[in-house]
């Protein structure tokens, strides 16, 4: 048998590389210069992210090394999503250098890139071993930064338990590839999928139209491996405490980031890989409805819990545990709304999340409170935040014409067009059901917010003076927020050729 | 230039706003002077297009439409008939009315009051406007943030209760609304191979009977919380006891008629038969609110709320008139969606003018201010005799064409309904009675200013709309008829089938048909309805 050397084409890879090179460059220069300005490293670490954007820009579409790396639109959309993600988060990390993280700051920067270059080799992977190497990359780090206040217990509690969790559901994660691998003898996702399809393998019989109890098993092991990455219940309840005790910056990154990072696991395993286990004529058999009951979950568990909590970074977190579910609904439906949909809601949700993660660090850092009492009089002392603040909130609601709301418009239709066209699909009226009475709830926990910053009267008002960079991040949230609710268009139009990456795949 | 008419004037009190926003907050006249012009500009803008509106041709005017978000089939899709002619004037005289009486009741937070007052604007106009479902539904839920403000932060001792309760109560209509908004959206694609939310365009499509219950349930429901119809209209005393004077005269004059403007608009054309089958028990529904709000206003101790709950006897007239299914009901319905406006509207002007004064709305609390305040208690007297509905009063036109609406639909509504007018002339002259007359008993009334010059500028137009309308309403009446002829037709269409015991619709009539086919669909429809 004569060996054929992969085809490499480094090319393609070309923002990867060079990103990870600036993530060691970036720690490197902290601990070989003497001191220097708080800000250095940051600004380091922005310059390197958009140079990484410009080289994303000349970067072609295509496949490499074999078949394992694919650049194909739906990676470039999400990679889009993770660098502006981290460069938000990385933007509103400056007060935290200035008051909080005095040593390492090379390290926190150089973290925060690599996990992004993580998510970014995940998001072009096409095989289950880089998908996974991918997905590790950019947890590692993270659990890293969720702990980096090493002198906060609530912050080292949050790294601890995210690592746990993390590696518990890796584990699972390798756990059902590796039964997935031992039914199609491949690692390749379409190669599985074409073998699920067209052959009688152990696992699954098209024509017998059933699955195997090691299918199952399998299934059932990456959905809880994934389940965890998303937050979606059962596997949700480490979100609270991470995201309270993480850095704000942090929280906000794995809010946005390592959530994209997740769908785009689960897009590429349980759609590209599994899609025709995903068949409504087997229910309940098939992942479908499985993955429905977890969404379903997540919009109630996470809405409900939001309701009660006091401190705004648990509420953000519950409420992103609902998020998760709505983005689920989309990802649900496989049409040519479906996929999508996800990606606009993943991209309306960076705007809004961020931006309000960052109004929440600029707080944190002056009061060193988190609570949403403490938010009481915000309005008159500094009105743009309280501004800024209520567009995200409304955005997150779901109220037009922000862009939160397109989002939430877009999942729900191509719920109800899949709903529609399909036989045996009347649950996912159901799911749309759930979302539009938790939205409601929704509604209440976040006008609570404003109601605190703009009707409740306060004798020691909150005083805020604002980092340059800080107000970069908030105008560009709402600016996001505003101009793509107002405009869609662009950003519909750029998702809309991510459903075409799955190829005549779906109807 | 005429497309652009449309757009102007739904967005230039935004682009006030927009404005505002670099005003400093502490400039308070500057601010003040900046919302009346583009208040005034607005309503001057709307006088024009009043002016060149075609009260005879029938079909939707002044349209523009434009892609928005293509990928979907979402258009900017503007364009108005006789219905949303009116009310957007209504919404501007309003407005302008509003900014006036804010003068000097407004002294917190100033800036932040006109910009959501202005933001106010743009929302309901565009609701009055937009022809693409979606963009409807856009401004349907732009406008509950502005007035969530209005309500929570400048309204009374229980605000935020009512503002969240406003809000929630809203919310969970549309987002029902939505839901049937894109099944419809997908039906079409089904039916025409198009995405679209076009209402026009949507209008045409044949839907099966029992889709057609369940989505006209669903609009109605949004719609129905909006109006409010009994029983759904919990929230309403709640806001506008709690909201300030002029969120209340906006609220009661302009966004109440936002739901029975969806009846008609959205409801009505598209579930022809879901309309038919659902009469009755609107109509019942509207008679127990006509009949409910007025004997709960019978007992109110507050101005504010009493007013208030007439708002639901009154806007159950609206409904019982629309859901009539007849020229005279649906017209008559129209007209008091705007007589509806102008005298509630002052009557909550009125109230809030007493009550900058005295800081209370008890009834107990006057007594005898006719003596002190001879101006006030005239313009309150017209006010109230307009909303009893005296003849040579906007009032009685509305009403009057309503209960012949009602009579020809079945006797019985009528009978019922016509006692809801018996009872409005208790509830609102023992109120007058109580406030205006007898003798001064409390010190606290003796030094009462009468209405001050600004005052009286507020009260003066809407005194000439209530005289105008009950005298001469003809130049209303020629423009919503046509409007209205449209509605019905398309109503009619579908009994005339449905009287075949035929629930599919073979031919629909399109938006412009001739008037012909109209009025024979009416006749039709009339026959089937007694």
């Amino acid at each position: 048998m004569e060996f054929q050397l992969p085809e490499i084409n480094l090319q393609l890879m070309a923002p990867e590389i060079f990103l990870f090179l600036w993530a060691l460059a970036v720690m490197a220069f902290d601990v070989t210069t003497k001191r220097k300005s708080s800000s250095t490293a940051g600004n380091l670490a922005l310059v390197g992210l958009a140079v990484t954007g410009v080289i994303m820009v000349f970067t072609d579409q295509g496949r490499g090394f074999g078949n394992m790396f694919f650049n194909d639109s739906m990676a470039v959309f999400f990679k889009v999503i993770f660098l502006a993600a981290a460069f938000m988060a990385i933007g509103s990390s400056f007060g935290l250098t200035h008051t909080r993280i005095l040593n390492h700051r090379g390290e926190y920067f150089g973290l925060i890139l690599l996990s992004t270059v993580g998510m970014m080799f995940l998001a072009s992977s096409s095989e289950l071993i880089s998908l996974y190497i991918g997905l590790e990359l950019t947890t590692i780090p993270l659990f890293v930064l969720a702990a980096f206040f090493k002198d906060d217990r609530k912050s080292v509690e949050a790294g601890i338990k995210y690592l746990v969790v993390g590696a518990f559901s890796s584990a699972l994660l390798l756990y059902g590839l590796s039964f997935i691998y031992g039914l199609t003898g491949t690692t390749d996702i379409a190669q599985i999928r074409s073998i699920l399809a067209h052959s009688a393998v152990a696992g699954f019989n098209p024509a017998y139209q059933e699955s195997t109890p090691i299918m199952v098993m399998a299934v059932l092991a990456i959905l809880g491996g994934i389940g965890f990455k998303l937050a979606l219940p059962p596997f949700h309840q480490w979100v609270p405490d991470v995201y309270e005790g993480a850095p704000t910056p942090i929280t906000a990154f794995l809010s946005v980031g390592s959530k994209a990072a997740g769908l785009v696991a689960f897009a590429k395993i349980m759609i590209m890989g599994l899609y025709d286990l995903y068949d409504p004529s087997k229910a309940p058999n098939d992942w479908g409805i499985l993955v429905g009951v977890m969404a379903a979950a997540a919009m109630i568990v996470g809405n409900v819990l939001a309701i009660r909590q006091t401190n705004i970074k648990r509420m953000l977190a519950y409420s992103s545990i609902a998020h998760a579910g709505y983005v689920m609904v989309g990802m649900l439906a496989l049409n040519s709304l479906g996929l999508a949909s996800v990606g606009y809601y993943m991209f309306a949700y960076l705007f809004t999340n961020m931006g309000a993660f960052a109004i929440v660090a600029l707080i944190e850092d002056r009061t060193g409170s988190c609570e949403i009492a403490s938010y009481a009089g915000l309005s008159k002392t500094s009105p743009f935040l309280a501004i800024s603040m209520t567009i995200f909130l409304l955005s997150l609601t779901g109220i037009p014409p922000l862009a939160g709301f397109f989002g939430k418009f877009y999942v729900f239709a191509a719920a109800i067009k899949m709903a529609e066209t399909g036989s045996g699909l009347t649950w996912i009226y159901w799911l749309v059901g759930v979302g539009l009475v938790t939205s409601v709830f929704a509604l209440y926990y976040y006008a609570n917010v404003m109601r605190t910053m703009y009707f409740v009267e306060t004798d020691s008002p909150l005083k805020v003076t604002m980092s340059p960079m800080a107000v970069a991040v908030i105008v560009i949230g709402v600016v996001g927020v505003v101009v793509f609710g107002l405009n869609p268009q662009p950003i519909v139009q750029f998702a809309s050729d991510m459903p075409a990456a799955l190829g005549a795949l779906l109807p | 230039m005429e497309d652009l008419f449309l757009t102007i004037v739904t967005f230039f009190p935004l682009l006030g706003a927009v404005v505002l926003l670099f005003v400093p907050a502490n400039q308070h006249s500057t601010i003040k002077g900046t919302s009346l012009i583009v208040a005034f500009v607005t309503m001057l803008f709307s006088f024009w297009i009043y002016n060149r509106f075609d009260p005879v041709a029938s079909g939707m005017q002044f349209e523009v439409n434009l892609p928005w978000v293509q990928s979907l089939g979402i258009d900017y899709h503007l364009g108005i008939d006789g219905i949303s002619l009116l009310l957007i004037v209504l919404t501007t005289v309003l407005t302008v009315l509003c900014v006036i009486a804010a003068w000097h009741s407004v002294t917190e937070g100033v800036k932040g009051f006109f910009i959501s007052m202005l933001l106010l604007t743009t929302g309901m106009i565009g609701v009055f406007v937009s022809l693409d479902l979606f963009l409807f539904y856009v401004f349907w839920e732009v406008m509950l943030v502005p007035m969530y403000f209005l309500i929570g932060v400048w309204g009374g001792p229980r605000r935020v209760y009512a503002a969240i309760k406003f809000v929630l109560f809203t919310m969970f209509g549309s987002l029902l609304m939505l839901v049937a908004l894109l099944y419809v959206y997908f039906e079409y694609q089904a039916f025409a191979g198009e995405y679209t939310f076009d209402l026009l365009k949507i209008m045409n499509m044949p839907l099966a009977y029992h889709p057609q219950l369940w989505l006209f349930g669903a609009f109605a429901l949004a719609f129905a919380i909006k109006v409010p119809l009994f029983p759904f209209h919990t929230w309403l005393p709640d806001a506008h006891v709690q909201a300030p004077t002029v969120g209340s005269v906006i609220l009661a004059g302009v966004l109440l008629k936002m739901g029975t403007y969806g009846f008609l608009r959205i409801c009505m054309p598209l579930f022809p038969d879901a309309t038919i089958a659902y009469m009755p028990y609107i109509c019942i529904l509207a008679i127990i609110a006509i009949i409910y709000g007025a004997l709960v206003s019978m007992v109110q101790r507050d101005v504010k709320s009493l007013v208030a709950f007439s708002s639901v006897s009154h806007m159950g007239f609206v409904m019982l008139g629309m859901f009539s299914l007849n020229l005279q009901g649906v017209e008559g319905a129209v007209l008091q969606m705007i007589n509806h406006g102008i005298s509630t509207g002052a009557l909550f002007l009125i109230v809030g003018m007493i009550y900058e004064r005295r800081h209370t709305r008890m009834i107990e609390d006057f007594g005898g201010l006719a003596k002190v305040m001879p101006v006030f208690a005239t313009f309150f007297m017209i006010v109230t005799l307009s909303s009893i509905g005296l003849p040579f009063t906007n009032g009685f036109v509305g009403e009057f064409l309503i209960l012949l609406g009602a009579f020809k639909a079945n006797t019985w509504y009528g009978v019922l309904a016509s006692s809801g007018v018996i009872l409005a002339a208790c509830y609102m002259l023992w109120m007058y009675q109580r406030v205006v007359y007898g003798k001064v008993t409390n010190p606290k009334n003796q030094n009462l200013k009468d209405l001050s010059a600004r005052e009286r500028l507020v009260l003066i137009p809407l005194v000439v709309l209530i005289f105008w309308i009950g005298i001469y309403p003809s130049p209303f009446l020629n423009r919503i008829e046509p409007a209205a002829k449209q509605v019905l037709s398309h109503v009619g269409k579908a009994s005339t089938v449905q009287l075949n015991e035929s629930y599919e619709i073979v031919d629909v009539p399109v938006l412009g048909a001739s008037s012909d086919d109209a009025e024979a669909a009416l006749a039709e429809l009339e026959g089937a309805g007694r």
